[in-house]
């Protein structure tokens, strides 16, 4: 065959893993209307409770008044300034904390030596509460952006570090060795075996230092702060403004749930690899 | 390829109509190596694997490794392979000139380790190494996937696959790159009997089309007598029997002459 020919012929090249051809479902099936089932009724019933003046309004206000207080809030923009205070410091203690674990987890699952230097110290200082150091972080810090920012990195570092350094540490001998014998080394064994192969637990302390994160910022908030859901909150509770306290507590779930599903959503696209994120095909 | 090499097989197998026959395109650029053992121990902990082990094997040619569990036969495909290190003893390999080199050994495991976060293109891919284009490289693992009959397979991921496919994945990323030598450490171990034999057949062609040195351990002495041109008995680390097998293939099996060479291998197994 001339080399003319052998250009001119089609090229078909696979262009990566098929994916089974999988409309979304325009109409919503019943079945997804059941996660939402029990909030709408737990709604209804204290509607219902404050209505019927089964509870005062003093402790807890009608559902409608918490969505006029959100609708108060919002056009006076203080609810924006807020939720930006709050996921802007949410997102850097998760950059710095995160990274910080991932990196280290990374080093203690692939060098012994780092793993003998540094793995006890962290334990130990793992076993601490990280909102048991809000006394000393203020005598650091005071009470400015670093106290909140650095109590968010300490409380994500954790669950990163741990993960990742079980991901490392669980990846399959036999596929390193495989990497071997097909002459990987370095940074090529780390991107193409390695990293791969510790991604879903690294997934899974992702997921678990969201929930830290939260947690976290709500108490360095309310401690001590001029902006933010926790200051809003703490701000209402001197005035027994109950409304916005539970306004503040509903947008904590809400921005609890949305870094979830971005977790999901990310974890879902990275490991579509994986069985048990793929839909059963039948053959 | 110099076919006088080939002349020279003391094994007596005439492979020279086969590459008379081969089409050019798939002529391999770079002949099966020979195998030099010498004076080979290897010992885990003080505790004796393999005993000053002299073996040579000629280019080109199928050799299979039968005995007992815990023999040693592993541990000689894992040297020679360069997994593990020999406590003493040299390891040589012979090209077409008869001087020593350094060969492009392959191995393929009883699991076909294949990397699941990666289809079974990139799978063949990983067996090229480094350095490689990328359209070079898919043009050759493409070709290595249609060698072992799984080209429409290519864009899927491996958990997909079945176990025969897999190691048939496995079989194409260990020939992608050609290589001169090929170990296969029970490779149909984990299969079910009647996948086995179709691996056994498409081994063996493999074999015949690439014409690379195989070294083949397997614990069924019957596939052993199937596809080898030399069965080696290993009881404790030494070589208990040597017996050549010049039948013409592809192999009946259960021919009497066949299950003869077996019920020897067998004896000699369990003497």
């Amino acid at each position: 065959m001339t080399l003319a020919a052998e250009l001119g012929k089609p090229i078909t090249l696979p262009t990566g893993p098929r994916i089974p051809a999988r409309r979304r479902a325009v109409q919503i099936s019943p079945s997804a209307l059941l996660p939402f089932l029990l909030p709408l009724a737990v709604v209804l019933l204290w509607q219902a409770a404050t209505s019927f003046g089964w509870i005062t309004n003093r402790l807890m206000p009608a559902p409608i008044q918490v969505v006029w207080a959100f609708w108060d809030k919002l056009v006076t923009g203080e609810l924006a300034v807020n939720i930006q205070a709050s996921a802007l410091r949410a997102i850097s203690g998760l950059l710095v904390g995160g990274s910080i674990g991932f990196l280290l987890g990374l080093a203690n699952g692939i060098s012994r030596l780092s793993h003998a230097l540094t793995d006890t110290t962290l334990q130990m200082l793992r076993t601490i509460p990280n909102l048991a150091l809000i006394p000393l972080v203020i005598l650091w810090f005071g009470i400015g952006e670093e106290a909140k920012l650095f109590l968010t990195a300490l409380g994500v570092f954790f669950p990163i570090y741990l993960n990742t350094l079980h991901g490392v540490r669980n990846v399959d001998p036999q596929l390193i060795e495989m990497g071997r014998v097909y002459g990987m080394n370095g940074w090529t064994l780390f991107r193409k075996v390695i990293f791969p192969g510790a991604l879903p637990s690294i997934f899974v302390g992702l997921r678990f230092s969201l929930g830290i994160m939260w947690l976290t910022l709500i108490v360095a908030e309310s401690m001590a702060a001029s902006s933010g859901i926790g200051h809003m909150a703490n701000s209402a509770r001197e005035f027994m403004m109950t409304d916005v306290v539970i306004l503040a507590l509903v947008i904590y779930a809400l921005l609890g749930k949305l870094a979830d599903v971005i977790a999901l959503t990310l974890e879902r696209l990275t490991l579509s690899w994986n069985p048990a994120y793929q839909k059963p095909v039948r053959t | 390829m110099t076919p006088s090499i080939r002349t020279k097989n003391v094994w007596g197998r005439d492979i020279e109509p086969e590459y008379e026959t081969r089409s050019p395109r798939q002529r391999r650029d770079e002949p099966g190596v020979g195998i030099r053992i010498e004076g080979l121990s290897k010992s885990f902990d003080d505790v004796p694997v393999l005993h000053d082990l002299d073996l040579e094997v000629p280019a080109g040619q199928f050799l299979a490794i039968v005995g007992k569990s815990g023999c040693g036969k592993s541990t000689l495909l894992r040297l020679l392979v360069g997994l593990d290190t020999p406590t003493s003893g040299h390891i040589g390999f012979v090209g077409p000139d008869g001087a020593e080199t350094e060969p492009s050994a392959r191995i393929v495991f009883q699991e076909p380790r294949l990397l699941p976060w990666a289809s079974v293109i990139d799978n063949v891919i990983v067996g090229l190494g480094e350095g490689v284009n990328k359209r070079e490289a898919r043009r050759r693992a493409e070709a290595a996937l249609a060698e072992v009959q799984l080209a429409e397979k290519a864009g899927e991921w491996p958990s997909r696959l079945s176990g025969g496919q897999r190691q048939r994945a496995a079989l194409a990323r260990a020939l992608v790159s050609q290589p001169g030598f090929l170990a296969l450490d029970e490779p149909l171990g984990a299969l079910d009997a009647l996948t086995r034999i179709t691996m056994q057949a498409l081994i063996e062609r493999v074999w015949r089309e690439q014409g690379f040195t195989a070294l083949f351990v397997t614990h069924d002495v019957g596939e052993a007598v199937a596809l080898a041109d030399r069965v080696i008995v290993l009881d404790e680390g030494r070589i208990a029997l040597d017996i050549a097998i010049d039948h013409p293939r592809p192999r009946q099996r259960g021919a009497a002459d066949l299950a003869e060479i077996e019920g020897r291998l067998l004896k000699g197994i369990f003497k």
